[in-house]
């Protein structure tokens, strides 16, 4: 995002704006994010282990269904009102694990269902989310391609 | 009739011969919840989208202003109407269903006071005897289209407003003999202002200087002192847009009783509402005024009110192509006869 | 077992803190967020610092976004080891499919069953 550059008469502005901004209370909510984002990982622990125990998941492996329950219960979250609350009081607590990346395309889902499952639904369902499935998949393939051509070539 | 630069003056005294306002739930367990003349308990109102609720919003303060004014649509010579959402439909929509000549407008949550200037004039002018204006804004509806979607967990800092999901009405008509109504004396049209903000969660901080020129511009061209008025309000400038305003105020020279300098979106809610800097939307200022600010008027309260209805002219795209946020204001003066 | 929750807890939650900070300090948004911490886990597991950390703090480097860069990473270079370049195309959604299948086919039933409560 490129700031223009301002007049002086902007910039003026800006400073006396500034005195009556309201500032965001970043150490609260980064207590709060450490607390509510840990608290969400302590319970996907937890349910990695119920998988490893009763379903005989190995450590490596238990990570697929532990994700797709997680996101299975930001569905519920979302679906009954909750999550937005958590998303206000944990901001990226809730919102860096992956329920969050599930309440992104639940709630696109839910919220655009008024415009029909196909264009409404469809659609938009990717509109939060979308981003980072882009930027994950080309950053991975930049690394992998990187990592091999370097294997490859015997530098590594 | 022209009055300085972006002034008119309504000589022949039009009056807001009623009102009507409806709201939703969040603002049935506000601040102003009595002044309201249909609530809400739920934001989909009966119909399947929340756009369609929010159409629902303006048909109902609409039709609660032509009731107590005993009119009827078909003498009602134009609608004047604005909201949020784009294209304004649903505006239009409730344009189609009450069938009166229409005028869409759009200037954010500036579009109440400027569809009452423009009724005004046109009734002014002997153009109508008779002109409906409105405007309305839905939260989620907003939060939809503006924002994320509303079960996304967000996080909104404290500068953020809230929506109001409300509509205000009023049907302006000519003058009559003997009439105890609310007159619309003057108007102020507003530039777009633009200073460099670029937050789409600090509307207040961006709308200030647009409400500090109109409103100087109004005592200039008026040639009045803002002890004229026993309040002066503006629309959604909230917490920080309205100690920023006033500052910018006094700094051009304008001495207001901060007691007499008040906003709308920080009138609706009660302070237990989780609403971080006040309420905003194009429903703001028109619930306020056309409810709560007539009714104190009619019970003699004020005399004279100033009111500046303040809108962010920013769209989702233009933040996401790096462009700031233009503002606008526009001024409405009403005076008790 | 117990030590695994607590580093889980602690390693999430600083996982977290940094997307706070970049909210709040560097004001961007959740989409440059999430978008950012998801390149990060890429180049992490690229330079072989990720899967040490997840041995070390199990869910609290699994469950955090960063993981799905990191998981994309791996099963790229896992079927680049078998199959030459190519497998960096082929790959890469072998091992995270669950993350996206489960938000797809979860997105869409909650669209079925559930109204937006504003």
């Amino acid at each position: 995002m490129s700031k223009k550059t301002k007049t002086p008469e902007q910039q003026q502005y800006e400073k006396l704006e500034q005195k009556h901004e309201l500032k965001r209370p970043v150490l609260k909510n980064c207590i709060r994010a450490f607390w509510v984002g840990g608290l969400i990982c302590v319970v996907g622990q937890a349910i990695t282990y119920f998988y490893i125990y009763f379903f005989n998941f190995t450590e490596q492996t238990a990570g697929n269904p532990t994700v797709a329950t997680m996101i299975f219960i930001s569905m519920l979250l979302t679906g009954f009102g909750v999550y937005d609350r958590l998303g206000q009081f944990g901001g990226a607590g809730s919102a860096v694990p992956v329920t969050g990346f599930g309440n992104a395309v639940i709630s696109a889902a839910i919220e655009h269902r008024t415009e029909g499952f196909v264009l409404g639904v469809g659609g938009n369902m990717f509109k939060l989310a979308g981003s980072v499935i882009l930027f994950g998949v080309f950053s991975a393939f930049v690394v992998a391609l990187i990592k091999t051509l370097l294997i490859i070539w015997g530098v590594i | 009739m022209l009055k300085g630069k972006q002034s008119w003056v309504f000589q022949n005294r039009p009056v807001i011969a009623a009102a009507g306002v409806s709201g939703g739930p969040f603002e049935a367990n506000g601040n102003l919840s009595e002044d309201f003349d249909v609530l809400h308990d739920d934001l989909w109102m009966g119909e399947d989208s929340y756009e369609k609720a929010h159409r629902i919003l303006l048909e109902e303060a609409g039709q609660t202003a032509l009731n107590k004014a005993n009119v009827q649509k078909e003498d009602v010579q134009f609608y004047i109407a604005g909201d949020l959402i784009n294209q304004i439909t649903p505006s239009s929509l409730s344009a189609r269903t009450i069938q009166i000549p229409y005028f869409g407008v759009f200037g954010a949550c500036s579009t109440s006071m400027e569809g009452l200037a423009l009724a005004s004039f046109i009734v002014n002018y002997r153009g109508a005897d008779h002109v409906l204006t409105g405007a309305s804004s839905h939260n989620a509806a907003v939060e939809k289209q503006f924002r994320y979607p509303t079960e996304y967990g967000g996080q909104k800092p404290p500068t953020a407003q809230w929506t109001v999901t409300g509509a205000g009405a009023a049907l302006v008509s000519a003058n009559a003999a003997g009439s105890n109504l609310p007159v619309t004396t003057s108007a102020t049209i507003g530039k777009v202002i633009d200073m460099g903000l670029t937050d789409p969660f600090n509307m207040g901080g961006a709308m200030a200087p647009a409400a500090a020129d109109t409103i100087t511009a109004h005592f200039k061209d008026m040639q009045l002192d803002p002890s004229h008025y026993d309040l002066i309000v503006t629309g959604d400038l909230g917490r920080i847009g309205q100690e920023t305003a006033y500052e910018l105020l006094k700094n051009n020279g304008l001495n207001i009783d901060r007691e007499k300098f008040k906003d709308c979106g920080l009138m609706i809610y009660k302070d237990d509402q989780p609403v971080q800097s006040g309420g905003s939307g194009a429903g703001c200022s028109a619930a306020v005024l056309y409810g709560h600010l007539l009714n104190q008027m009619k019970q003699g309260t004020y005399r004279r009110i100033l009111v500046v209805a303040t809108g962010a002219l920013l769209s989702p795209l233009t933040f996401q192509q790096s462009e700031s946020i233009p503002c606008i204001a526009h001024a409405v003066s009403i005076e008790m006869t | 077992m117990l030590p695994m929750f607590f580093w889980a807890f602690v390693i999430g939650g600083l996982f977290c803190v940094f997307g706070q900070i970049l909210f709040d300090v560097f004001k961007l948004t959740p989409g440059h967020t999430l978008s950012l911490l998801v390149v990060l886990g890429a180049v992490l597991d690229g330079v072989g610092l990720y899967e040490p950390l997840a041995d070390f703090a199990g869910a609290g480097a699994t469950i955090p976004i960063t993981s799905f860069g990191n998981s994309l990473v791996h099963g790229a270079l896992q079927e680049a080891d078998q199959h030459g370049l190519v497998g960096v195309l082929t790959g890469m959604f072998e091992v995270t499919s669950s993350g996206i299948s489960a938000a797809i086919i979860f997105g869409f039933i909650g669209a079925l069953i559930f109204k937006p409560k504003g």
